[in-house]
């Protein structure tokens, strides 16, 4: 029998945990008790708090990415299209991906020290003792909230990525801002949006569990505090990419 | 004179291993309605894993815990929640939610067993438990604003609140200097004869033990090696009880 290298198994056994730990996500989060006001709070948390990073980085790749397509585009004598295939750009690919990898660090890294460090300082442990499931209390809450503020912010993220490239095509002609969104609209259709949208779910319950997973099996004091944030950042990124390719395969048999 | 006590906890038979580290091993104590029991260790002996094991923290492999009459280890969640509500835990690294104020903190565990209390009689609550380990004025403050001995006094308001019946303190003043650490013994004292606690304490600090023991158990090699009073032990001939008390 051919034995596996030990990096090959580290990665297989890991891989298992934290879908036994996403199967227990999905026993326990539809079994009362409820823990409203949490998952609120963390909402707002999540959500609300991921606003500004999430808008200003957005507005920034509309601008670029309308100022970089440029020079081709009149080089093609096509200026005219710069909305409709920057919008096919940002509400396809480019606003799902790039808001759930800024989401993934701040979220991602911020639940994996957090769970991590409760861990280590034994809260998780007083948690439990004072009456309270503490895999309700955090990890539901936390996943549950990460998988529906994403597409919120996905959303939008994508109207001030495109706010951002009405600027910037500003910058060298006059449209308004009327005309600029009925040009990104007039080529959009529900294939370009549905997938775009139903996959920003998926990246969001990647971020939320991989982040609880990390931080809730935190070990060796602080160091493991330290790599459950980084590591939480590093798998959710790259499962992030691995979803993408999968909900892209999937959209293109409707194509 | 301890026996003819009711035993408010009785352990059996416990055996705990991690791998082949044999941690507990047919482990039998028991701990009488109002009295101070130190279980005494070195320290990776397995003192901390047993009052885990008592308030359902870690599952033993073997062994029968009783607490107040039923046995922990055959209890669904529902019953385990109605027993912790009469045995608290002080956690060695006094385990506050860092995101919380000291108020929060105090209220936590009233609100999660779900009494039906009015906003008065919480409020009551807090501030008794808090007057009970001097810290009424650290109320709105966060954790990361205290002082360890503080935040060990504030942990130990937090384990009042709900009047439990028993308390297990893990190490309670391990990383303290001697004078908070008589502090938090006189806190200990004093709970018991204000409430008529039953305390189980885990310790390795003689001072504490001294101060606190009305009777010592010793665990070592997993195993409940001997029990007494502090007179009795310190004047034991043999080697392994001996070096405890040099």
């Amino acid at each position: 029998m051919i034995a596996l290298p030990d990096d090959l198994k580290s990665f297989l056994k890991e891989t298992g945990e934290i879908s036994r730990f996403a199967f227990r996500f999905f026993k326990e989060g539809f079994r009362p008790r409820y823990e409203v006001e949490e998952f609120i709070h963390q909402c707002f948390v999540i959500g609300y708090k991921s606003l500004p990073l999430v808008g200003l980085t957005a507005f920034i790749i509309g601008l670029v990415l309308t100022m970089q397509l440029r020079p081709t585009m009149v080089n093609y004598g096509v200026e005219v299209q710069i909305p409709a295939m920057v919008g096919i750009a940002i509400i396809r690919e480019i606003g799902p991906i790039v808001t759930a990898l800024i989401f993934a660090g701040k979220i991602g890294s911020s639940i994996g020290a957090e769970l991590g460090s409760m861990k280590v300082t034994e809260q998780i442990d007083a948690m439990e003792v004072s009456g309270t499931n503490p895999f309700k209390y955090l990890v539901v809450t936390r996943t549950l909230a990460a998988t529906l503020m994403l597409p919120i912010l996905v959303i939008i993220a994508d109207a001030i990525a495109l706010y951002g490239s009405y600027l910037g095509v500003n910058l060298y002609e006059d449209i308004t801002l009327n005309l600029f969104f009925k040009k990104v609209l007039d080529y959009l259709m529900y294939i370009d949006v549905i997938p775009a949208f139903i996959k920003t779910y998926f990246f969001g319950f990647a971020v939320g569990i991989v982040g609880c997973f990390k931080g809730y099996y935190s070990n060796k004091g602080t160091e493991g505090v330290g790599h459950s944030a980084n590591s939480s950042v590093v798998v959710s990124s790259v499962l992030i990419f691995i979803l993408d390719l999968i909900a892209v395969q999937i959209a293109d048999l409707f194509m | 004179m301890q026996q003819q006590q009711e035993t408010v906890i009785r352990i059996e038979g416990l055996c705990k291993s991690f791998g082949t580290n044999k941690v507990l091993d047919q482990f039998n104590l028991s701990l009488y309605r109002g009295e101070n029991l130190v279980v005494l260790g070195k320290s990776g002996s397995g003192k901390s894993v047993l009052i885990k094991c008592i308030i359902g923290l870690i599952q033993p492999e073997k062994g029968k815990i009783q607490v107040l009459g039923q046995n922990v280890l055959n209890l669904n969640q529902v019953s385990l929640d109605k027993i912790r509500v009469k045995v608290a835990f002080l956690f060695q690294s006094n385990a506050l939610y860092d995101s919380m104020t000291v108020r929060e903190n105090l209220l936590f565990p009233l609100r999660r067993h779900s009494f039906q209390l009015t906003n008065t009689e919480v409020d009551d609550m807090v501030m008794e438990a808090l007057a009970n380990v001097g810290l009424e004025h650290t109320i709105d403050m966060m954790p990361a604003e205290l002082s360890g001995g503080m935040r060990k006094r504030i942990a130990l308001a937090r384990t009042l609140i709900l009047k439990p019946e028993i308390i297990l303190y893990d190490e309670p003043t391990t990383g303290l200097d001697p004078i908070t650490s008589l502090e938090i013994i006189s806190l200990i004292n004093k709970i018991r004869e204000k409430y008529q606690t039953s305390s189980m304490i885990i310790t390795h600090d003689m001072k504490c033990v001294k101060l606190v023991a009305h009777r010592i158990a010793m665990l070592i090699d997993g195993k409940c090696y001997a029990v007494g009073t502090y007179d009795e032990l310190s004047a034991s001939s043999d080697e392994k009880i001996r070096q405890f008390f040099n």
